[in-house]
């Protein structure tokens, strides 16, 4: 009894240490998520760089996301399993080839979106862009989850990459600044 | 060398070159034909990621190969889904055939491929320098920019006009045996693809992934 509560003590309190970026990190590498592509945010600074720190990762920037989606896609049909992280505006780039590929063909993208534009946005057009993500991902019916509280980032991330890879479905995973803090004005 | 071969082609094979464009004086030829070519010499199940419209007709009429992927949507991925392909299995040759109006959509991809420097990558550009399929309109680059001098600048240095047939099936031995991404541009007249694929997405990528060995 004493032995189990002690485990369970140090695990409660390694989970409290994990930020975000790690728990993505661990539920990349649980879920064999190798090829990690990105076109940066700020927010994603931390996340990017121990992906790159890590070897267990190919990781590498693309010059658009539509881009990673294709490189994405193309691991996955080879497979390997593959991940994209943006932020709203490369997401806002992508409804042609999510409703003319990824969709379609069944492939189960995972997408990672910093969600800039809301709750303490200073630039007006992320702001706008960001109005746009949501309608854009429900008018193709695709799965979205919204990450604002640490306690759950690893129940949904987890789980959602694994329903998208059984389902051969994408899914894009939202973090918001609830989670992440977000980017604020600095002038 | 290379360029006086080119030159040399000129008034002989290549009447209907116009002197002065970026490509110079390639010969004009035929996508299927330069297709069919190209799949001949694929003995090793070479994958072949066949770009939007025309160019992945012409892939499916060359003969159905189970490594062939024909991208019905998404104009300008061919590119970076071959990437995608050749990352994941770096033992197998992979080939993206595309357009010039597709490779004009994501030029950046060229980048990201000389970057990540896969051994196993090649790019095939068909350029006749028009929207084929929506009605030969002429692309902004046609006659003014170079497809080869874009791919060059942007670090695939195994990049080049083939002169003619030929040329193209030493273009693709030397592409297939080259350590690093290398891009074949070829001339081509405006002539219809000789086939259409069938639309369906997901049967498209089962046969592919089967064909690859993932299914």
């Amino acid at each position: 009894m004493v032995a189990v509560a002690h485990a369970h003590s140090d695990s409660s309190q390694q989970a409290a240490e994990q930020g975000w970026d790690d728990i993505v990190v661990a539920c990349l590498k649980r879920n064999d998520i190798k090829l990690v592509t990105y076109v940066p945010d700020r927010v994603l600074t931390p996340l990017i760089a121990k992906i790159h720190a890590d070897p267990f990762f190919t990781a590498f920037a693309t010059t658009r996301e539509e881009e990673a989606i294709g490189i994405v896609t193309g691991a996955w049909m080879a497979g390997m399993r593959g991940t994209l992280l943006m932020q709203t505006s490369g997401f806002a780039t992508l409804a042609n080839v999510l409703a003319s590929l990824v969709v379609p063909s069944q492939i189960p993208a995972i997408m990672f979106v910093s969600e800039r534009g809301t709750l303490g946005e200073f630039n007006l057009g992320q702001a706008l862009v960001c109005r746009t993500m949501r309608p854009v991902l429900d008018s193709l019916a695709m799965e979205h989850r919204t990450l604002t509280r640490l306690d759950e980032a690893e129940f949904v991330v987890d789980r959602s990459i694994k329903q998208a890879i059984a389902t051969q479905a994408p899914v894009a995973l939202i973090l918001s600044p609830l989670l992440t803090g977000g980017k604020v004005f600095k002038g | 060398m290379r360029a006086a071969l080119m030159n040399k082609k000129i008034s002989t094979t290549s009447p209907t070159a116009k002197p002065g464009t970026p490509s110079g004086n390639a010969k004009i030829m035929n996508r299927y034909d330069l297709t069919c070519r190209l799949t001949a010499r694929l003995t090793k199940g070479e994958a072949v990621i066949g770009g939007i419209g025309n160019t992945n007709f012409d892939l499916w009429a060359s003969g159905q190969r189970p490594e062939n992927y024909y991208m019905l949507g998404s104009m300008g991925l061919a590119c970076p889904i071959a990437l995608g392909v050749a990352i994941a299995q770096p033992q197998r040759h992979v080939f993206a055939l595309e357009g010039d109006g597709s490779l004009l959509m994501q030029l950046g991809c060229l980048a990201t491929i000389a970057a990540r420097a896969p051994k196993n990558l090649s790019i095939v550009v068909f350029d006749n320098g028009v929207y084929q399929i929506t009605g030969a309109q002429p692309t902004p680059a046609a006659g003014v920019a170079d497809i080869v001098a874009i791919a060059r600048a942007s670090g695939i240095a195994a990049s080049a006009w083939a002169a003619d047939d030929d040329d193209f099936e030493r273009l693709v031995d030397s592409a297939l045996a080259h350590a690093a991404p290398s891009l074949i541009a070829v001339r081509i007249d405006t002539t219809a693809a000789v086939g259409a694929t069938d639309r369906d997405p997901v049967q498209i990528r089962e046969r592919f992934m089967r064909g690859v060995g993932v299914r």
